[in-house]
C-alpha cells in the first residue's frame, strides 16, 4: 500500500511557486473498501468522492443504463446516454455494472455483491428498496458492518419523505432561492444545478463518519441524508435573522445582504468588458483594501477629495447611510467601468485591493492559479479517441492530489470483469443473465 | 448510549469565519473534542456580524457566528505574546488535528506551520483551507467568501439574461469547501491509524468550488460552450421555474419533466384542453413556447398561496416547493421532524437554535451538547483539564495577558 510521502518530499509554499510539478498519487486512504453505488443523479458525487480517495467504487445501473444518463449536457452536443457530461464528471474513479434489481435473480446477485462491500450508496424513493427486500434491515443482517448511504429529497420519514423533488424545488425548500437573485423578481437557482452535488458532498462526510466508527468497532449503520437539509446549510445566517430578529432576509441583486450595515453595498460592479466584485467593507480588511483602492484611483486621476478625505481606520460601516455609500459607489463605480476585468484583477493583486473577477468557465479553465497548481487532470476516453481536462480532487496531501484515473463506465463496462473475474459467475452464465435481462 | 463517532479525537481549531469553523463543526458534532483559538484583540469578522441578540452589536452576541461553533471549548489566547509559546506546544501535543484558515504564511509567523507542529507532534494531521489554496501565485491574495463566489464562476452563472448577475446570496462557496475538508480530515485520520503518518491538508476553495461546476467546466473543454445564467430554465424540464403566490414575496418552484407530469399538471389547474394543446403537448414544443407557457403558470399559481400550490402539485405527484424564507425555514415540519434544530444556551445570547449536520447515523447519531463559545469561556477547563497546567500557572497566564 502507498502511504503518504514523509515530510521530506513535502514540498514548503516557495519551492512550489518556484516551479515545483506536483504528482498525482496513488490514492490509497479508502484501500480495500468497496462502495456499491446504486445512487442516480442526486448522489453522484458522493461515490465520486470516496473513489478519489481509493475506495473500489462500483456503479450499479439498470439494464440500458441510469436514467440520469439522458441529461445534457453531452460531449459534441450528441445526445447519447454514453456521452452524458455530468455523468463523466461525477462517476470518474468508478466501475461499471449493470444489474435488474426488479428481477428476482437480479436481488440474489445483489445481495451477493453486498456480502463483499463495505458501503452501499443508493437514492431510491424511501422504502423502494425495502419493498424489494434490500432495505438497510434485510442488507444489514448478512453483513453487519455495511454502512448504507441513502440520499433523498427529505430523508427516509417525516411529512415530506413523500414528496416528489428536483434540484430546483429543493433549492427553494432548503431556503437558499429566496435570497437569491434580484428584488423585482423571481428568485433564482444556480443555471448549473446545486442540489444534488451538495447532497454528494454530505452524503461523503456522513459516510466517512461511519467508516471511521467501523474501522474501530465493525459495525455499520444506515446513514439518512436529506437534501434539503444540504442546501440549508449554504444559507449560513438567514434563518437566525429571524429567530433573534424578526427580520426576513430579501433578495438584494448585485448588492449585499445580512452583513453589518443597514444600508445596501453594492458587491457586483460593471466594468468595461464584464464584471467584478468588491464589497466597500470596513474592518482592518477593509481598511487595508479601500486605501489601496482609493490610491490606486488618485494616481489616475480617477478620486476625487471626497474620497481621499476618508480616514478608513476610522470607516464605520454599520452607521455609513445609504446617500453616502450610493455617493462613494458613483465614483468608484466610473473607475472601474473605465477598466477591463483583466486590468483590474491584475491591479488588485499587487496592491491587495480586494477585488476578484466575476469569472466564466471560460476564464477559470485558463486561471493562472489552477494551472500553476495542476488542478486540471487530463482524463483518457479511449472510446471517444481523445483525453479531455477535468477538475481535480480539490484536497491535497501533502502537497500531492489524489489521482482521478479512471473515466465514468460505459453502460455494462465491467461486467464481465466484476461479475466472472471477481463474483465468481462462469461466461455462461454472464450469457444467460444478460438474455434474461438481469444485466 | 453508545460511543460517539469521533470520541477520543482531538482538534486544535484555529480557523475563523465560515469555511473551517463548518468543517470542525461536522466532527464536533459527531463527538469530537475540539479546542476554538480565538484571540478578542482581533475578533473575527463573523463575530462582529448580524444577528446579534436583540440587534445589539457585541463579540458575544452574534448568532452568525455562534451557530458555527457548538461543541467547541473557546479558548481566549494572545497568539503575538511571547508567553503564548507554552500553551501552544501543549495544545499541539495534545491534538490529534491543527486546523486553520488563515491567509497562507500566517502560521508559520506565530511558528505554527506545518514544519513546526511536526517538531513537536510528529504525527500531526494540519488542515489548512485557504481561499486559493497554500501554493501557486494568487495563493496569498485575502479576501472574503462573498468574493470568492464570483471568481470560482457562480455570481456568472445566477440571474436573469440581460441583467446584471447576482450570483447565489452571500459566501457561497464558504459551503462548498467544508464537506470536502471533513472528508480529507477523516481519510487522513484514517491513513494514520494504519500508517502512524499524519499529513499536511491542503484545500483550495477555489477548487472545491470548481468541483460544484464540473459538468459546465467539461461542457467548455469539449464543446466550447462558456456556461450562462438563463433564470430558473433547465433545458430538460418546462415548466421549470420558480412562480409568484398569493402574499407578499411569495414563490413556488414547479419542476415538469414528462409528458405525463404535463398532463397532470393541466389538470391540477382546471385546464385538461391545454394537454392537448400544440403549443404545449411535449416538451420541446413546450421549450419553444416556454415565455406563454410561463405566463399560464403564473396566472395560476397567483391565485393561491404557495403552500396550496406545492400541496396541489404534491397531490398529482408533481415536483414542486415552496421558496422557504427564513421564517418558513425556522417552522418547517419537516426539519421539525428530523431534529434539525437543537435549541442550546448560549452565554449571552441564551436559548437559541443550532443546526445538525444534513444527515443522520443510525447508530452514532450527532449530538449538540454545548452553545458556541463567548471568546475565553473555556480558558480554564482547556488549560488546567486539558492541558495539565496547575491553577498557579493557569492565574499566571491571566495576568500576564497571555489568556485573552
Amino acid at each position: 500500500m502507498n502511504s503518504i510521502n514523509s515530510t521530506n518530499s513535502y514540498s514548503l509554499p516557495h519551492e512550489a511557486q518556484a516551479g515545483k510539478i506536483y504528482t498525482a498519487m496513488d490514492n490509497s486512504f479508502l484501500e480495500g473498501i468497496r462502495v456499491l453505488d446504486l445512487a442516480g443523479e442526486q448522489g453522484f458525487l458522493c461515490g465520486r468522492i470516496l473513489g478519489d480517495l481509493g475506495a473500489d467504487v462500483i456503479k450499479i445501473e439498470p439494464p440500458g443504463g441510469d436514467p440520469s444518463r439522458q441529461t445534457g449536457p453531452f460531449y459534441h452536443d450528441i445526445p447519447h446516454p454514453p456521452k452524458s457530461l455530468p455523468w463523466f464528471a461525477y462517476n470518474a474513479n468508478k466501475r461499471g455494472i449493470t444489474l435488474n434489481l426488479e428481477n428476482q435473480r437480479g436481488r440474489e446477485i445483489f445481495r451477493k455483491l453486498v456480502k463483499s462491500a463495505t458501503v452501499v450508496i443508493e437514492s431510491y424513493p424511501p422504502g423502494y428498496l425495502k419493498s424489494m427486500g434490500l432495505g438497510y434491515e434485510d442488507l444489514s443482517s448478512a453483513n453487519p458492518g455495511m454502512v448504507m448511504t441513502s440520499i433523498t429529497p427529505y430523508g427516509q420519514t417525516g411529512p415530506y419523505s413523500r414528496y416528489k423533488a428536483s434540484d430546483l424545488t429543493l433549492w427553494c425548500m432548503g431556503g437558499m432561492a429566496y435570497v437569491s437573485g434580484d428584488p423585482d423578481r423571481a428568485p433564482v437557482w444556480v443555471s448549473v444545478p446545486q442540489s444534488y452535488v451538495h447532497a454528494g458532498a454530505n452524503a461523503a462526510v456522513g459516510a466517512m463518519i461511519a467508516l471511521f466508527h467501523r474501522e474501530l468497532t465493525g459495525e455499520g449503520q444506515w446513514v439518512d441524508v436529506s437534501i434539503q437539509e444540504a442546501v440549508k446549510r449554504t444559507l449560513l445566517n438567514a434563518r437566525q435573522f429571524w429567530e433573534l430578529n424578526g427580520i426576513i432576509l430579501k433578495r438584494a441583486g448585485p448588492f449585499r445582504i445580512g452583513l453589518s450595515t443597514n444600508a445596501n453595498q453594492r458587491l457586483i460592479w460593471r466594468c468595461k468588458d464584464g464584471y467584478v466584485n468588491y464589497p466597500l467593507i470596513g474592518g482592518l480588511a477593509g481598511e487595508r483594501s479601500n486605501t489601496g483602492l482609493v490610491a490606486w484611483m488618485k494616481s489616475e486621476g480617477m478620486s476625487n477629495e471626497h474620497l481621499n478625505d476618508i480616514v478608513w481606520k476610522e470607516f464605520d460601516m454599520a452607521n455609513c447611510t445609504q446617500q453616502e455609500f450610493d455617493y462613494m459607489e458613483s465614483v468608484i463605480g466610473r473607475f472601474f467601468e473605465s477598466h477591463t476585468v483583466k486590468e483590474l484583477h491584475e491591479g488588485a493583486i499587487g496592491r491587495r485591493v480586494m477585488l476578484y473577477p466575476v469569472y466564466t468557465t471560460k476564464e477559470l479553465r485558463e486561471d493562472p492559479q489552477l494551472e500553476s497548481r495542476d488542478f486540471w487532470e487530463e482524463v483518457e476516453h479511449p472510446e471517444l479517441g481523445e483525453t479531455i481536462a477535468y477538475p481535480g480532487s480539490p484536497s491535497l496531501f501533502s502537497g500531492e492530489r489524489p489521482k482521478l484515473g479512471r473515466r465514468a463506465p460505459l453502460i455494462g463496462e465491467h461486467n464481465e470483469e466484476i461479475y466472472c473475474g471477481e463474483a465468481g459467475l462462469s461466461c455462461d452464465e454472464l450469457a444467460e443473465l444478460e438474455r434474461e435481462g438481469v444485466i | 448510549m453508545s460511543r460517539k463517532a469521533l470520541e477520543g479525537i482531538k482538534i486544535a481549531d484555529f480557523t475563523w469565519v465560515a469555511v473551517g469553523p463548518l468543517t470542525i463543526k461536522y466532527l464536533a458534532d459527531h463527538g469530537a473534542e475540539v479546542v476554538h483559538v480565538e484571540s478578542s484583540v482581533r475578533p473575527e469578522m463573523l463575530r462582529v456580524s448580524p444577528p446579534f441578540k436583540d440587534k445589539i452589536a457585541g463579540i458575544n452576541r452574534s448568532a452568525y457566528n455562534a451557530c458555527l461553533n457548538n461543541n467547541k471549548y473557546g479558548l481566549g489566547l494572545n497568539l503575538n505574546h511571547p508567553g503564548a509559546r507554552e500553551v501552544l506546544e501543549r495544545l499541539v501535543k495534545w491534538a490529534d488535528v491543527v486546523a486553520e484558515s488563515f491567509s497562507p504564511g500566517m502560521m508559520a509567523r506565530w511558528g505554527l506551520a506545518y514544519e513546526d507542529l511536526v517538531k513537536i507532534k510528529p504525527d500531526i494531521i494540519m488542515y489548512s483551507t485557504s481561499q486559493q489554496g497554500q501554493t501557486g501565485p494568487y495563493a496569498k491574495i485575502a479576501a472574503y467568501g462573498a468574493q470568492l463566489v464570483s471568481l470560482a464562476g457562480f455570481t456568472h452563472l445566477a440571474g436573469w439574461p440581460g441583467r446584471d448577475p447576482t450570483g447565489p446570496q452571500g459566501p457561497y462557496t464558504d459551503t462548498i469547501a467544508p464537506s470536502f475538508g471533513a472528508v480529507a480530515i477523516i481519510a487522513a485520520l484514517m491513513q494514520r491509524r494504519r500508517t502512524g503518518k499524519g499529513t499536511h491538508i491542503d484545500l483550495s476553495q477555489l477548487e472545491a468550488g470548481v468541483n460544484f461546476l464540473a459538468p459546465a467546466m467539461l461542457d467548455y473543454n469539449v464543446n466550447g460552450r462558456v456556461a450562462q445564467r438563463d433564470g430558473n430554465r433547465y433545458p430538460y424540464a418546462a415548466p421549470h421555474g420558480i412562480y409568484p403566490c398569493k402574499g407578499d414575496d411569495r414563490w413556488c418552484s414547479i419542476a415538469v419533466f414528462t409528458d405525463e407530469e404535463w398532463g397532470r399538471l393541466c389538470g391540477v389547474m382546471g385546464k385538461p384542453e391545454l394537454a392537448k394543446d400544440d403549443r404545449f403537448s411535449m416538451l420541446p414544443q413546450r421549450k419553444r413556447n416556454e415565455d406563454e407557457l410561463d405566463t399560464i403558470i403564473s396566472d395560476w399559481t397567483s391565485g393561491l398561496s404557495a403552500e396550496d400550490v406545492m400541496a396541489l402539485c404534491q397531490k398529482a405527484g408533481i415536483a414542486a416547493g415552496v421558496a422557504k424564507d427564513s421564517r418558513d425555514i425556522q417552522e418547517d415540519p419537516q426539519l421539525a421532524h428530523r431534529h434539525f434544530l437543537w435549541e442550546l444556551e448560549h452565554r449571552e445570547i441564551g436559548k437559541h437554535y443550532y443546526e445538525a449536520p444534513p444527515f443522520k447515523l443510525s447508530r452514532t447519531p450527532c449530538e449538540l451538547n454545548m452553545a458556541g463559545p463567548c471568546i475565553g469561556e473555556h480558558n480554564e477547563h482547556v488549560c488546567t483539564r486539558i492541558l495539565g497546567f496547575t491553577d498557579e500557572e493557569f492565574v499566571r497566564l491571566v495576568s500576564e495577558g497571555v489568556l485573552e
